[in-house]
């Protein structure tokens, strides 16, 4: 294609480009030397080109501005009883920090045969998140209320076998739009419209009371 | 491959005149050729207008054309926005530099008398395009929101205020507000990034298929058209665009770079003339700065507005500023018609017409220094003086283009 | 013709006769290093702690500190006293409509006023304050005269007080001389403290364009590259233009 281009452009110009001219005198047509100059300089063009895109491309990445308001949140887990649900806000998106008693981790396992993925092995998770409980600590569960179906948020439904979720409802997480079911570890059950676990976001532990949401590295 | 590629462009040519442009405009449009360094200035132009389009997109995309964050949201793409400041300065760099070629575009043309038959249309569409930047500059100039931005456009405003009788109401509906505001500052922006870049590529087509009609004029002023070779029909004088010409601009176009580059990258605000210091103060309605003055390519006209300070006629001084302002580019318009010289170009006109434009030059860059300056008894003389050179420039030219002692034209170019 | 073009030469002329200048005090120069690391961070430091409780940098943001070799846990905790987190921006406590009312002026935010200022203006500035009794806060300034602000540093300094002087002027009249003395030592010597001011423009200069040493930077690969260019385009032009006669 670049020799067609080539061709194109310059070749066929030079062969009636001079026969283009009235002046018919010794003309030179298409040489090495020049088919050199116009390699170079396509070559060096391109190079050009491209680095002159790239600051304008890199402009519309998230800003410092976006960056700073999508920074890691600090939460504070000491108040958060067992059995309690807290709601964070990071990158404008809803983040739980569940803090899931005995009785409730102890649902997971009766639950392997009923959800999806009970292993957890599509990425959605970080991989220190990646087992039976989907946490660093096995009791706090942080993980974004958003369903992996449309996005709509679920909602917390810690009550067993209620009228409306039926006898083998243990626990969990119920998104009223189209209603997907999550059990308390986040993991999306069988036979519903969303298709994955719900999405661990990065996060580390500052102290045993500090929890960061948004970061799983010491920031430079 | 190259066969397939051939079909392609068969396909497209059956459909759309791609291949028959190509050659109308590039490979078998002929230019003259003895063309010289001032004939770089119109593709410069052109590679201008393209970087004010394209920086000015990705300015858009951060900037916000309200009274009460427009300011920081400046400073925001300097310093949050991932090269920003170099989208920034590429756009403040390349509206001086629009001028710069601009000014010299027009200026080979006075020299060779590219506004002369058949190429008045092609002048006057140049005009409308000339008058188009000044608005694109007076309202881009506006969009920071700094102390010179608000300022230099409450002077402007103000003038419009002076028209009789229509005056307040035109000004009114002009800012949609009693004084410069927010609203103004908005609709502006509209003016600036939609209205002003729509005329004016429109105009840009227009100028180049004008020109293209009629076949470029060339240094010592001559019509190739008028001499062609007996069998191929191709002016004798001339040779195709591509790839004479689009290889030499290409080379004209590294050497703008280095210019234009050099600025951007080690004095983007060029000593106050590109970026002005006073504009890195915020707007403050209540506080007028000690000196107002226009950016550097408006300093000429500012001048003569400032020159009139006699009542003349039942006409206050202040109008008679505004007219002569006016008056002082709306006149290049008629040089197609004030110009009666039986030659074209400098080059075989006479000592007249030589002594006329070096006078003409000299007044535009000293109307221009003295537009910088604040306006003392000495400086409003001088500028009174030099605007009357200025104009005489124009006015006497019907004369002195007849009696001048031009040499005769060759046949052939030089 | 010839007289017409003397005359006309002579006009051009004139301008340069009209360059008597406005009586302003005459700047010294600041001794900017934009590439001195330590000195805008001794800057930053001096900003942060006398700068910031009055004056706002409201678009500078914390982290972009990092310009300076600094960490973002270097910066918070030793920059920042506000509790602000090291993403935010530099903005100030002290309200603007508050702060009109105590000064008679809100103290301009600092973020750009390298640049509308500059550096000369700024070094000079803050090295010619004295005490003055006839003023709100007690002091002046002979660079920014019945200047609002006080004079933060003075501690440092020390306190100058300003001794006017007629002198003859040779033309049959008298013009004044100003100067400032040094009434009351600070903890700095003067050479120390001219020193520390300049560490402090160093680093407003910084904060006014933070891009600039990394324009500078990239502007001498784009030179190269454009130098290499004009070699490869001028001969591809002469290369073509040997067919035109």
């Amino acid at each position: 294609m670049v020799k067609f281009f080539y061709e194109f452009f310059w070749k066929s110009e030079s062969k009636n480009g001079t026969a283009n001219m009235a002046d018919i005198e010794k003309k030179e047509g298409m040489n090495s030397r020049r088919r050199f100059l116009l390699a170079a300089t396509s070559v060096a063009g391109g190079i050009a080109t491209v680095a002159v895109a790239t600051p304008f491309v890199m402009s519309m990445m998230p800003s410092e501005r976006a960056k700073a308001a999508g920074a890691p949140v600090e939460v504070d887990i000491s108040k958060v009883e067992p059995g309690m649900l807290l709601l964070v806000e990071w990158r404008g998106k809803v983040v739980w920090v569940l803090n899931r008693t005995q009785d409730m981790l102890a649902t997971l396992p009766k639950l392997d045969n009923q959800v999806t993925d009970p292993k957890s092995e599509k990425d959605q998770q970080p991989k220190y998140a990646q087992n039976e409980t989907r946490s660093i600590k096995p009791a706090i569960l942080v993980v974004e209320g958003v369903c992996t179906h449309l996005g709509c948020s679920p909602v917390f439904r810690k009550d067993v076998a209620p009228a409306d979720l039926g006898p083998d409802w243990l626990g969990g997480f119920f998104c009223p739009c189209h209603g997907s079911k999550f059990d308390l570890a986040g993991r999306v059950y069988k036979a519903v419209p969303a298709p994955t676990n719900l999405v661990v976001p990065p996060h580390m532990y500052l102290s045993d009371t500090r929890l960061l949401v948004g970061s799983d590295k010491e920031s430079a | 491959m190259s066969k397939r590629l051939e079909a392609m462009i068969g396909w497209i040519d059956t459909r759309f005149p791609l291949t028959s442009n190509w050659r109308a405009h590039l490979s078998e449009y002929y230019a003259p050729k003895n063309f010289n360094f001032w004939y770089y200035f119109g593709s410069l132009a052109m590679l201008v207008l393209v970087n004010q389009l394209l920086t000015g997109i990705f300015l858009t995309m951060n900037y916000k054309p309200d009274a009460s964050m427009a300011f920081a949201s400046v400073e925001y793409i300097m310093r949050d926005v991932n090269y920003g400041w170099i989208i920034r300065y590429m756009h403040s760099t390349g509206a001086s530099m629009f001028f710069v070629v601009v000014y010299l575009h027009m200026f080979r043309g006075m020299m060779y008398g590219s506004y002369r038959k058949p190429r008045e249309l092609l002048w006057l569409i140049g005009m409308g395009i000339f008058f188009v930047l000044m608005m694109l500059a007076f309202t881009g100039y506006i969009l920071p929101w700094g102390q010179m931005s608000y300022w230099g456009a409450q002077v402007i405003i103000s003038m419009i205020g002076a028209i009789p009788v229509v005056g307040q109401t035109l000004s009114n509906w002009i800012l949609g507000d009693f004084m410069l505001s927010d609203a103004a500052l908005n609709r502006f922006f509209a003016y600036h990034v939609v209205t002003l870049p729509g005329l004016l590529v429109v105009l840009v087509v227009a100028h180049i298929l004008a020109l293209h009609e009629v076949g470029s004029n060339n240094p010592d002023g001559i019509e190739i058209k008028a001499n062609k070779d007996p069998v191929t029909h191709i002016p004798v004088d001339g040779i195709p665009f591509h790839p004479y010409y689009s290889v030499k601009d290409i080379f004209g176009v590294i050497v703008f770079l280095i210019v234009f580059t050099g600025i951007i990258f080690f004095m983007p605000e060029m000593g106050g003339y590109f970026l002005e210091y006073n504009n890195f103060v915020p707007a403050n309605t209540l506080q007028t700065p000690d000196h107002i003055a226009p950016v550097w390519y408006f300093t000429p006209y500012y001048s003569m507005l400032r020159a009139v300070t006699v009542n003349f006629l039942w006409i206050d001084a202040k109008l008679w500023g505004i007219v002569l302002m006016g008056g002082s580019v709306a006149i290049f318009a008629l040089l197609p018609w004030l110009d009666r010289s039986p030659v074209k170009s400098i080059r075989y006109k006479g000592p007249i017409f030589k002594l006329a434009l070096t006078l003409f030059v000299i007044s535009v860059l000293v109307l221009g220094w003295l537009g910088t300056k604040s306006p003392t008894p000495l400086y409003t003389l001088l500028a009174q003086i030099f605007t009357v050179i200025y104009f005489a420039f124009f006015i006497l030219m019907p004369w002195y283009s007849k009696i001048d002692k031009t040499k005769p034209e060759p046949t052939r170019v030089r | 013709m010839r007289n017409l073009k003397s005359i006309v030469f002579v006009f051009c002329l004139a301008p340069l006769v009209a360059f008597a200048s406005e009586s302003a005090v005459t700047l010294d120069t600041a001794p900017i290093k934009p590439r001195d690391m330590t000195s805008l961070q001794r800057g930053a430091k001096t900003f942060v702690n006398y700068c910031l409780s009055c004056h706002s940098a409201d678009f500078m943001r914390y982290n972009r500190l990092r310009d300076l070799g600094l960490t973002e846990s270097q910066i918070s905790e030793n920059l920042i006293f506000t509790g602000q987190k090291v993403g935010e921006l530099m903005t100030v406590a002290m309200p603007k409509k508050e702060a009109k009312q105590w000064f008679g002026v809100t103290p301009p935010d600092l973020s750009v006023i390298a640049r509308s200022r500059g550096p000369d203006w700024l070094y000079t500035y803050l090295r010619k304050f004295y005490r003055d009794d006839s003023t709100a806060t007690g002091w002046n300034n002979l660079v920014f005269d019945k200047a609002a602000m006080p004079h933060v540093l003075y501690e440092l300094q020390g306190e100058q007080i300003l001794n006017v002087k007629s002198e003859d002027d040779g033309h049959g009249g008298t013009h004044e001389i100003k100067e400032l003395k040094l009434a009351k030592p600070g903890s700095l010597s003067r050479t120390e403290y001219d020193a520390y001011v300049a560490d402090l423009v160093n680093f407003l200069v910084y904060l006014g364009e933070p891009a600039a040493n990394k324009r500078v930077q990239i502007g001498i690969i784009v030179m190269l590259f454009l130098f290499l260019m004009l070699v490869l385009t001028y001969a591809l032009k002469k290369e073509y233009w040997k067919d035109v006669h």
